[in-house]
């Protein structure tokens, strides 16, 4: 600063006052505001999903003619009702895959290398995270709505005052649904991309055969592939119910709460379903 | 109506020194220091102004909320009980909220089955009997597959009447039930708690244990054997009818919409 006042400032020390000078007080604390939110909702989400794996296990066999009814319901919102929209996407996937990479590959001669980029690109990645946040869409956001509306409305109360366990009635059978419903999915996904991009090679003339395609396709695939599409749908599920039921029930709200509770869900959802999909990348290279 | 002092009935609900947390918050106190034993055929009409907390004292009797401090009893049994073994005992009490809060994606009748269909391993046929009777009972038959969202707040109390009554409790709490009805469904809510409180009808001979909390005690005058009243986070008993028409309290005579003038 003095520098800057006696007017004959070093060119590369202009601004270091910037750097010395104390971060205004208001921004460390908006920082350290963040930061404890984030460590409390992190501390909210995982004793929430303690909470609820641990009356799954404990209420197995609880009321189940209640329960399983309700699984089905919630399998039918988050996979039956969705698969006309994810047959047209996993269409328009495997077109968007295939046609980059046919009009690379024929340029150098690799059309052998279609049917392990398919397995690559959407068997193990696009394909599980596009059906998760494709299923975030649509069925979690109405989550975050109907149990924040139910909560609002005291329908949680009730639910206690008959003795039913609110989680045990409304957030297991939701678990269970969505990562059923995500793994079936997402399977449906993965066919419906690998065969619209045979179309799609066939459509550009590439000399290549459904069998050549198919046997490209078995060839690249592992058992680490099933066993990861398999138990990341699944975890992403779990992920995707257990922070929208999180948001809509864990707290009490009011009517005009539920719509902020449902953008932060979605967000959080989201990075919840990325670090999940990063760890799995990180296992599965490392085995 | 009052009970007789020599032999008087076992105690269901007994609290000593108990404190009340808000629904919402339970470190905000809405009553301290609460002394209370409804016994076993009582007939309990609770006062109290909007605020008061008549709600979250029958939300800590019923067992959603634990008792802040002192200790609370239901049929011998320290509360709370959540889950576990003792929950059936819990379910002895039933509650039935002002506004009914019915399950909205529910029909009525869902919402009636619903507790017995968690409970009890009964057949489908047993389930529709008892579901009939307690719609016949509210009258709700013509009403039983409407979504309860649907449903006119007047019916959506009576259906929750019928939904706490489905476990055939021993106790029952109302929280304002005669809030914003009119003359012909006053008569219809005395007229059944009436029944309740002599176990005619669906209750078999079996009476029921009634408190009902309510910002206007006219009404409960010739019907309630016991009263109270709530005021400055305090439960204060009255007694009988015949205490309650004497009693010099400011605010009972206004609950009993008689002015504000202290004898």
């Amino acid at each position: 600063m003095e520098e800057h006042v006696s007017g004959t400032p070093a060119p590369a020390s202009r601004f270091s006052f910037l750097l010395q000078a104390p971060l205004p007080r208001s921004y460390t604390n908006f920082i350290g505001r963040k930061f404890f939110l984030f460590f409390l909702t992190i501390q909210g989400i995982g004793a929430f999903a303690l909470i609820t794996m641990g009356v799954m296990v404990r209420k197995l066999r609880t009321a189940r003619s209640v329960t399983m009814p309700l699984a089905f319901q919630e399998l039918a919102r988050s996979g039956v009702r969705l698969v006309p929209m994810f047959v047209f996407v996993s269409l328009v996937l495997g077109l968007v895959v295939i046609g980059e990479t046919v009009s690379w590959a024929s340029k150098v001669g690799a059309t052998r290398f279609l049917g392990p980029v398919m397995v690559l690109v959407v068997v193990r990645e696009l394909g599980p995270l596009v059906t998760a946040l494709l299923v975030l869409s649509r069925s979690g956001t109405a989550n975050v709505i109907e149990l924040g509306t139910a909560r609002a409305l005291g329908e949680v109360e009730a639910l206690e005052a008959l003795g039913i366990d609110p989680v045990h009635y409304l957030v297991v059978p939701r678990v269970i649904g969505m990562a059923v419903g995500i793994f079936a999915l997402a399977v449906y996904f993965i066919i419906g991309s690998l065969v619209s991009g045979y179309l799609w090679a066939f459509l550009q003339n590439v000399p290549l055969r459904p069998g050549d395609y198919f046997n490209q396709l078995a060839q690249s695939l592992t058992w680490l592939d099933f066993a990861t599409l398999a138990l990341k749908s699944a975890f992403f599920g779990v992920a995707i119910a257990v922070i929208t039921c999180y948001h809509g029930l864990a707290q009490p709200l009011r009517l005009d709460e539920i719509s902020r509770a449902t953008v932060r869900a979605v967000a959080q959802s989201v990075v919840a379903c990325v670090l999940i999909d990063a760890l799995f990348i990180i296992l599965y290279l490392a085995v | 109506m009052e009970q007789p002092t020599s032999h008087p009935a076992p105690a269901v609900i007994e609290m000593t020194g108990v404190a009340v947390g808000s629904l919402r918050d339970l470190q905000d106190l809405v009553l301290e220091d609460v002394n209370w034993t409804v016994r076993k055929g009582d007939f309990w009409a609770v006062g109290g102004m909007h605020g008061s907390g008549k709600s979250d004292l029958l939300f800590m009797t019923a067992g959603l909320t634990p008792p802040q401090a002192g200790c609370y009893r239901l049929f011998d049994f320290e509360m709370p009980i959540f889950e576990g073994e003792l929950l059936k005992e819990r379910l002895r009490i039933g509650l039935v909220f002002e506004d009914g809060h019915l399950l909205h994606n529910l029909t009525v009748r869902e919402n009636i089955a619903l507790p017995f269909r968690y409970h009890k391993h009964a057949d489908w046929h047993e389930l529709e009997k008892r579901v009939n009777a307690l719609l016949e009972l509210t009258e709700l038959m013509h009403r039983a597959d409407v979504t309860a969202i649907n449903l006119g707040r007047n019916l959506q109390k009576r259906a929750g009447l019928a939904r706490a009554l489905a476990l055939q409790p021993e106790v029952l709490l109302l929280d304002n039930p005669l809030g914003g009805v009119d003359l012909r469904e006053l008569n219809w809510w005395m007229n059944i708690l009436q029944q309740l409180s002599t176990g005619k009808g669906i209750m078999e001979g079996r009476p029921v244990t009634l408190v009902v909390t309510a910002e206007d005690l006219r009404p409960w005058r010739e019907r309630a054997s016991r009263f109270a009243f709530l005021q400055n986070k305090r439960f204060f008993e009255v007694g009988g009818a015949r205490e309650l028409e004497h009693h010099t309290e400011a605010l009972v005579r206004e609950l009993l919409a008689e002015g504000t003038t202290k004898n």
